[in-house]
């Protein structure tokens, strides 16, 4: 992708420039994004949603982000009770947190100095979302999930995180019904850190296990 | 070419070889929220709906179209199909309403 370090000019686009878009985002009716409103019109028309349910939902979307996830794996780093707990009972630890993940499992993958741990949904795209809130596009690619199962080593890798050969690295598939959280290692020298200041350092990523926690 | 029906699905797609993962990422759209929106409100509100059947009508997509559409275009498909098949909307009701909100006459509400 080009830069647009130029970005300051006067935003007359006549000049053979466009903006880089997504293929989703542009502003056009697609023949996809026609459906969108033509199904949710028909089911505000039949009375079985109103545009304020779907408002709601959006805003509940937009709440769930992977900040979520990094006070629950901040709080296990400092708190061993809590984090037994975490692992025994995943759904009742986090509804502490006010989260509540329905008829879903969830199963916490604990990374040690023997292994290290990595979600997938091959098939789809099942994901942590109420934890973590909606995947990244990569968690959902071709390249991602074909991959990861047959050479996490070098997915890893493309991601940056080098796992030394005398850790096991394990990959687990997620389905519809059961999801997967992963609790990195606390980094050395985090020690002397305490649970807000090692919230910050929890990325999305190494809770998906594509990385690990560093300060 | 005859298909041969017993390759594995195109979706069902771990442990095949595949090229470098691109890590760009894009902020989900309006549209794409509410196709997400729509989803559970069928599923965990109305119960019209499951998370199986939205699987099913992805995985029954064509590969060629699976390949094309974007995330939300396969799952705005495969809600839409599910509901005609539930009986909840008809083909020409999604046909009459696509064509008027295409044609300009439903004015997107941007909120």
């Amino acid at each position: 992708m080009t830069e647009t370090r130029d970005h300051e000019h006067s935003h007359q686009h006549s000049a053979g420039h466009e903006h880089p878009t997504q293929p989703d985002q542009d502003d056009s009716i697609t023949y996809f994004k026609a459906m969108e409103a033509a199904v949710r019109d028909l089911l505000i028309e039949k009375d079985l949603i109103t545009a304020e349910q779907i408002r709601e939902k959006i805003e509940q979307m937009d709440a769930r982000v992977p900040a979520n996830g990094a006070k629950i794996i901040a709080k296990s780093w400092v708190d061993e009770e809590f984090k037994r707990k975490l692992i025994a009972n995943p759904r009742k630890a986090i509804s502490e947190f006010g989260h509540d993940i329905g008829p879903l499992h969830l199963i916490v993958l604990e990374n040690t100095e023997k292994v290290h741990n990595v979600v997938v949904c091959t098939l789809c795209s099942c994901y942590p979302r109420w934890i973590l809130g909606l995947p990244p596009d990569w968690y959902k690619s071709r390249a991602y999930r074909s991959r990861v199962v047959r050479e996490p080593r070098e997915v890893l890798q493309e991601f940056g995180t080098t796992i030394s050969f005398d850790r096991e690295v394990r990959v687990h598939d997620s389905t519809a019904d059961m999801r997967y959280l992963v609790l990195p290692m606390r980094p050395k020298g985090s020690e002397g850190m305490a649970e807000d200041e090692l919230v910050p350092l929890i990325g999305r990523d190494a809770m998906i296990g594509v990385t690990e926690v560093t300060i | 070419m005859e298909r041969d029906f017993t390759a594995r699905g195109n979706h069902d797609m771990g442990g095949l070889t595949a090229g470098e993962i691109n890590k760009n990422e894009h902020d989900y759209a309006l549209w794409e929220k509410r196709v997400d929106a729509i989803m559970m409100l069928l599923t965990n509100d109305l119960k019209i709906m499951t998370v199986d059947q939205l699987r099913k009508g992805i995985e029954a997509l064509p590969p060629d179209a699976y390949d094309k559409m974007t995330y939300y275009e396969r799952w705005i498909s495969s809600i839409t199909n599910g509901l005609v098949e539930a009986g909840v909307i008809s083909t020409e009701e999604l046909r009459t309403k696509m064509s008027r909100v295409s044609s300009g006459h439903i004015i997107e509400e941007e909120s």
